[in-house]
């Protein structure tokens, strides 16, 4: 850090290293100072001309953005000058601003209608018509874009330009006929598009994903880690049960990336983002025994059910997981599986089902959240290849499989394989393929309907927090490990109910 | 009177040849620059209070000394020309680039021994085809001479000049615009700090000088900063080009020493036309507010005009007289404007089309009270608020043309 320096803001003595911009150590004091061009991961070109300040001495007011904090300064960000500056520059941005809010998807979290609200509000002096430019654009799979309500702060650019470095946005034509669109031949369809979405401060940039799904002022937001890879980048999951018949019923609406500067800076990938497609869908609800005769049962006569087939299969008993499971349902997975019953088949390798692109940026190739998790509990997996050769060889009595789908593993044999194994147990939020095919199936609860820890790839460990109600019987897939290990130690129903 | 520039125009017309320049001293200061220490040449240069030309009026040799030493920032350090001469009203660089290439040439590889760049750069208007295939001609024929490439004249010093073409721009003309468009980016104006000649042409220290400006420099060197310094006022040595257009008998070039009065330009040129009454004289380009009638004593030179509440510019005077309307005149300028805003920064971006289209609707008769407060208003919203001086214009000329002829915009509201 730099020479430490003495100087004020507002009137108030503040301590800060020489030449940090007056923009973050103002957000430091609690002090927001309008901004739409100024992105600390994008850098400060200083074109909005918003975070004007009030610098004593300076021959003009200053750019916060691009203005360092030095000894002695007396800088004023809510004098009669820096707050006219702000407002006429809020103004000058809404001359031809189609001001379209209440079919604008951006409407209540658009950095326009924030700004008019705390320093504009002022009569509106343009008698001039707008100026017109094109409206429902299709940038790329994700994202749509509106010229007209484009404020031009460029945020979008620098990032395909910098961040992603794949250049489909561009700035077009110049003054005030000047756009953004997508360069010729280009379409906006990068790995991280949507992030776009989210720099973008006002309505030009929507999310064609949740566009007129739902207003964003009926969303709840809760804290959360993306499952999708071995990343774990910081997300917020929105969802809307305020108003259940909007967004076609589907609970959660929206991700969002979250500020982690150890783990994902600002970013999301667009996997992440759009993956929750079926996180209401296809999913147990019940507690089943499927055969030899189909019975809804209760949690507890299923624990003493299973327990006992536990108990039985011995070395013959199978373990087939995957890198969903949180650090609390690995830790009751070791006591149940390892500690107790002494299980040496686990299977939870990603391959061969649960892998995808990686690159230089956040994706890695383990598309699971927690393989380290289980790593770090010393919890070792063997290959599919081998327990297909139990499977086949009849070796396996009982195959549990927890929050995987088996045909993405062994393809066309998964359901010969499956009918090898004389007990089958499926425990997770779906039913996937062959869900129709087990012995018993356990509902469990989906990440955003629990609370609980991932450990990334880097060792990091980051909380998710519960969203959603778990959907019918679901219970977390700790809660149902430690049920088995009571049943285990001989606890009668009275206890298991506790 | 004292010509520096322009001194052989009427009797050489071949004084764009090389021959032509060198039989009349050409590049005979360059040989005794490449004989002095870097250091006592830049010194003649701050003495001579040379102010840069191209409009902003900073003093050269000020300008070289916030070059980095080659100790401090090793490396390459260029110099580049600004020859993109566009604003309305100017067309000297335009002249010097057709009469005296070689003296611009001369200038350039002083200024370069100086700096110690040894590669350099002529950044020419799009425009100026006539211009950029004359100083194709002269480079090569100054090559051929050993002026320009390895070891001029012998010496140590080796500098080589690239021609580089504007693609029609106006804000290519400012510095930072400049630079950005030589390495093939959008024309958009940095944002100082860092200045050019700490961070300029991909990076490195870079001098921005005009073509009015290094074409000072022969005769500096060959008389003398004082020399020059004496032929100007006080603070702006030497003499000074005027595009003179407009309400005028004889519109054309002239070249003054700094500080002659506004009065005895307008004698020169004859006006304004006979039995019109001068309504201002717009001094340095479209950019600036007109002077006054009540200003006719003052002294064109940098600090004088700015005193006067405008700027001297790059000499593009307008005469304007009693037939024109001050509300077209602001008009047609922030029309220009408009069309030239490079569009980066909102408030110019946004402000020169509101409020071109607010005095267009005035000149079709449907203006209101409100709209001359709200034109002041929104110029003032604009200017010092901005990346650059563009957008410092667009606001200026409002305010200047409003605060000056009040008259002709309550003409054209209703009340």
């Amino acid at each position: 850090m730099g020479k430490m320096v003495k100087y004020k803001l507002n009137g108030v003595e503040r301590e800060a290293a020489e030449g940090r911009l007056i923009i973050d150590d103002a957000k430091d004091a609690g002090v927001e100072i309008p901004h739409y061009c100024y992105h600390p991961a994008l850098g400060n070109p200083g074109n909005c001309r918003m975070c004007i300040v009030e610098v004593a001495g300076a021959p003009k007011p200053q750019v916060s953005c691009r203005t360092g904090v030095r000894e002695g300064m007396v800088v004023s960000s809510d004098s009669e000058l820096a707050k006219r500056a702000q407002a006429s520059a809020l103004e000058l941005h809404l001359v031809n601003h189609p001001l379209d809010c209440p079919v604008c998807d951006q409407s209540g979290e658009c950095g326009l209608q924030d700004y008019y609200m705390k320093i504009g509000q002022y009569q509106s002096e343009v008698r001039e018509d707008k100026e017109h430019k094109d409206k429902r654009i299709v940038a790329g799979p994700h994202v749509m874009l509106d010229q007209e309500r484009c404020i031009l702060c460029t945020r979008c650019t620098r990032f395909v330009d910098n961040i992603t470095k794949t250049h489909e946005l561009g700035i077009f034509g110049m003054g005030h006929a000047e756009k953004i669109d997508v360069t010729p031949g280009m379409t906006l369809d990068n790995a991280y598009s949507g992030n776009v979405v989210d720099i973008c401060p006002v309505g030009a940039l929507t999310d064609r994903d949740f566009r007129y799904k739902v207003r964003v002022w009926y969303l709840d937001k809760t804290d959360s880690i993306c499952p999708n890879c071995s990343r774990g980048c910081n997300i917020s999951v929105q969802t809307n049960t305020a108003r259940p018949w909007h967004n076609d019923g589907k609970r959660v609406a929206r991700l969002k990336p979250r500020f982690n500067a150890d783990v994902n800076g600002y970013w999301m990938c667009d996997d992440g983002r759009y993956g929750f497609g079926n996180l209401d869908a296809d999913r147990l609800g019940k507690v089943l025994r499927l055969s030899p005769q189909k019975d809804e049962l209760s949690w507890f006569d299923m624990a003493v059910e299973i327990a006992g087939i536990l108990k039985m299969a011995g070395d013959g008993l199978a373990i087939v997981a995957s890198g969903m499971l949180s650090n609390e349902d690995w830790d009751a997975y070791k006591t149940l599986f390892v500690d107790k019953l002494n299980v040496t088949r686990h299977y939870f390798t990603a391959e061969p089902d649960q892998v995808g692109i990686e690159d230089e940026m956040l994706r890695r190739k383990d598309k699971v959240a927690n393989l380290r998790g289980a790593e770090d509990r010393g919890i070792k997996s063997g290959t599919f290849g081998d327990l297909q050769k139990d499977l086949e060889a009849g070796k396996i009595k009982t195959l549990y499989v927890i929050e995987r789908d088996l045909t993405k593993i062994f393809g066309d044999r998964a359901e010969a394989l499956l009918a090898k194994a004389p007990t089958a147990i499926l425990q997770g939020p779906n039913k996937y393929a062959l869900g129709d095919s087990f012995t018993y199936r356990l509902p469990a609860t989906a990440y955003v309907e629990e609370d609980g820890h991932f450990t990334n790839f880097e060792g990091k460990i980051g909380a998710y927090n519960k969203a959603l109600a778990p959907i019918g019987e679901a219970r977390p897939d700790w809660a149902i490990f430690a049920l088995l290990q009571k049943a285990l130690a001989g606890a009668v129903k009275q206890e298991l109910a506790a | 009177m004292t010509k520096i520039l322009t001194k052989h125009f009427d009797s050489e017309p071949k004084f764009h040849e090389l021959e032509a320049y060198r039989r009349l001293g050409g590049y005979e200061a360059l040989k005794k620059a490449l004989g002095m220490e870097r250091k006592a040449v830049h010194d003649e240069v701050t003495k001579s209070n040379l102010r840069g030309l191209g409009g902003a009026g900073f003093p050269t040799g000020m300008k070289w000394s916030t070059v980095p030493p080659e100790d401090k920032v090793p490396g390459p350090r260029y110099v580049v020309v600004n020859a993109d001469e566009s604003e309305p009203g100017c067309y000297k660089d335009r002249i010097l680039l057709t009469r005296a290439p070689h003296q611009l040439l001369e200038g350039l590889l002083i200024a370069s021994y100086v700096i110690g760049s040894k590669d350099s750069f002529i950044f020419i208007r799009g425009e100026y085809q006539n211009q950029y295939d004359i100083l194709v001609k002269a480079i090569a024929e100054a090559e051929k001479a050993g002026l320009i490439g390895e070891n001029i004249l012998d010496s140590k010093f080796s500098c080589r000049i690239m021609l580089m073409r504007g693609a029609g721009a106006y804000i290519s003309g400012l510095d930072t615009a400049l630079l950005e468009t030589m390495e093939g980016k959008k024309a958009w104006p940095r944002q100082p700090p860092p200045f050019p000649t700490v961070a300029g042409l991909m990076a490195k220290p870079t001098v921005v000088n005009n073509v009015e400006t290094l074409s000072m420099l022969p005769f500096i060197v060959n008389e003398g900063g004082e020399a020059f310094a004496k032929i100007g006022g006080p603070k702006s040595g030497g003499t000074v080009l005027f595009s003179i257009s407009g309400s005028v008998e004889r519109p054309g070039l002239y070249e003054f020493p700094m500080g002659v009065k506004l009065k005895d330009v307008l004698t020169a040129c004859g006006g304004p036309l006979p039995g019109r009454k001068l309504k201002g004289v717009i001094p340095g380009g479209t950019s600036m507010p007109p002077l006054m009638e009540k200003d006719l004593d003052i002294q064109l030179d940098f600090d004088s005009v700015r005193a006067a509440g405008t700027f001297l510019g790059a000499g593009g005077m307008i005469v304007l007289d009693d037939t024109m309307d001050a509300v077209e005149i602001a008009h047609n300028i922030e029309r220009f404007l408009t069309h030239e805003s490079c569009g980066q920064c909102t408030p110019c971006r946004e402000g020169a089309n509101w409020s071109e289209r607010i005095l267009e609707r005035m000149l079709e008769g449907k203006g209101e009270a409100a709209d001359i407060a709200n034109l002041a208003r929104v110029g003032d919203n604009i200017t010092g608020k901005v990346i650059c001086a563009l957008g410092d214009t667009v606001g200026m000329v409002l305010k200047g043309y409003i605060g000056r002829y009040p008259e002709d915009f309550k003409k054209r509201v209703k009340h």
